[in-house]
Formats: structure tokens, C-alpha cells, sequence
């Protein structure tokens, strides 16, 4: 992985964050979780456009939903919902984790490992169930 | 002149002069995601997405006009922070930092601004 150049040609090349995983930190899961936080946000800034844009259509018209509904349902329709889905309750779920963090509870680094886990099974599960909920 | 002290000046505040209020919003916006979004993803995962009456209907009903106006408040007001840490974080020249900023905080308002309006012509058609 490339690190980004200095600002100023006499200053040393220091390695910059994001771009120090890999070659001088080794991956770690609370580093990877932690990543995945701001991926995962970012992806909703995304998701969030686009939930705009199905409410404009839905606001408009018959017509206009018209065009949308077919991509819905289309395999890769499904495929970015399933991610949206997934992104948003990661991100919830983790986010929960950051408000304890807040309060000052389950900074240690066993506790922080322990409830890394239970994210990721729970934004899992949770997910499972829309997908199940989704389909009755 | 002034009696106060520089610790006195800067307690609350720090050399931005905003304090915590960034930090803070992020939280409380989060905190009232929290219902927001456990709403939101039960509803929507019930919704026929494909049927426009069905959908329509749904928005239409106040109680679901309101929440959806809080969520996408909430949200993109989350989104607006998040997205502009990112940008501080990692980009460092000055004028691509600030034309960031401002893009980020533009689309936030036209896409807030956008769905609001969106859900109000539904629920007060």
C-alpha cells in the first residue's frame, strides 16, 4: 500500500493514517471493525441519496415509480438493498458499541474484542432476520 | 483588557472555538437513530416494494410521515458530520479540503431538503 506524499519536500515521508495497516501495523479485528465503521458510514451516505431518490419518484408519480420498481426487484437491486441492509445495522450495531465507549465501559481490550465479535454476529443476525421478515 | 485567564478562555471551547458541539451532535443524533433506525428497517422490510399504492399508502399514514421526517433529519445530519470527518482526516490540501466540504454539506442539504419535501407532498396529497 502506497503512502501519500508530504506535504513539504523536506519534511521525512512519515506513513500517514490511514494507509498505516498493512505495512506498519499489523491488521488486528478491532482495527478492521473499526474501519468497517467509516466504510459502512460512508456507504449509507450513499444509501441515504438513493433512499431520496425512491421517496422523489414515489412523490411523483406513478410514472416515475414505474421506472425505478423493475431495478428493485432486479438481482443487483437486491444485491445493493442486501448491502444497505447489512451496512446499516453494522453500523448501528457498532455504533451502540462507540456510545458505551463514551460512557467509559468496555474500553479494555479483552472486553473491546468480546463485543467486536458480538457485532459482528449481531449485525449478522439481524440482517438474516430482515432478509426472513422481508420475505412473509 | 481582559481578567481572564487563557486557561479561562479556551476551558470549553479549545482553539476551533466550537468545544465539543461537533463531537456532541454526532452523539445525540446517534443516540436518537437508535429507535429511528430499528423503525425504520422493520417497516421497510414489510413494505411490497414493487406495489406503488401499497407504498404510497404507507407514507401517507401521519405517524409514518413524521418518523420518516426525523430519520431522514437524523440521518443526514449524522451523515453531514461523519462525512466531514472523513474529509478532514484525509485530505490535507486546503482548497480540494474545502471544496469537499462544501459538496459534502450541499448534497446533505439538497438530499434532506429533497426527501422531506418528498414525504410531505405524499402525506399532505
Amino acid at each position: 500500500m502506497s503512502t501519500p506524499a508530504s506535504p513539504s519536500k523536506s519534511a521525512p515521508q512519515r506513513p500517514l493514517s490511514p494507509f498505516m495497516i498493512g505495512p506498519y501495523y499489523k491488521p488486528q479485528m478491532t482495527s478492521m471493525l473499526s474501519i468497517t465503521h467509516r466504510l459502512t458510514g460512508l456507504g449509507l451516505s450513499l444509501g441515504a441519496v438513493l433512499l431520496v431518490v425512491w421517496l422523489s419518484c414515489l412523490a411523483s408519480g406513478p410514472e416515475c415509480y414505474a421506472l425505478i420498481a423493475p431495478h428493485l426487484a432486479a438481482w443487483y437491486g437486491k444485491l445493493v438493498i442486501f448491502a444497505f441492509t447489512w451496512s446499516l445495522l453494522y453500523h448501528f450495531c457498532n455504533g451502540i458499541r462507540h456510545l458505551m465507549w463514551d460512557l467509559g465501559k468496555g474500553l479494555d481490550l479483552p472486553t473491546a474484542e468480546k463485543t467486536g465479535f458480538a457485532v459482528i454476529f449481531a449485525s449478522l443476525g439481524l440482517t438474516a432476520g430482515v432478509f426472513v421478515l422481508s420475505l412473509m | 483588557m481582559s481578567y481572564r485567564s487563557p486557561l479561562g478562555r479556551a476551558r470549553g471551547l479549545g482553539s476551533a472555538k466550537e468545544g465539543t458541539h461537533h463531537f456532541w451532535v454526532q452523539r445525540v443524533t446517534a443516540v436518537a437513530l437508535i429507535p429511528l433506525v430499528l423503525w425504520f428497517v422493520y417497516s421497510v422490510a414489510q413494505l411490497p416494494s414493487g406495489n406503488y399504492e401499497v407504498v404510497r399508502w404507507w407514507v401517507h399514514a401521519p405517524s409514518v410521515a413524521v418518523a420518516l421526517v426525523l430519520f431522514i433529519a437524523c440521518a443526514l445530519y449524522h451523515s453531514l458530520l461523519g462525512v466531514q470527518v472523513v474529509i478532514e482526516d484525509y485530505i490535507a490540501a486546503d482548497g480540494t479540503k474545502i471544496v469537499a466540504l462544501l459538496a459534502s454539506k450541499f448534497v446533505h442539504a439538497i438530499a434532506a431538503v429533497t426527501g422531506i419535501f418528498a414525504v410531505l407532498k405524499i402525506a399532505l396529497a
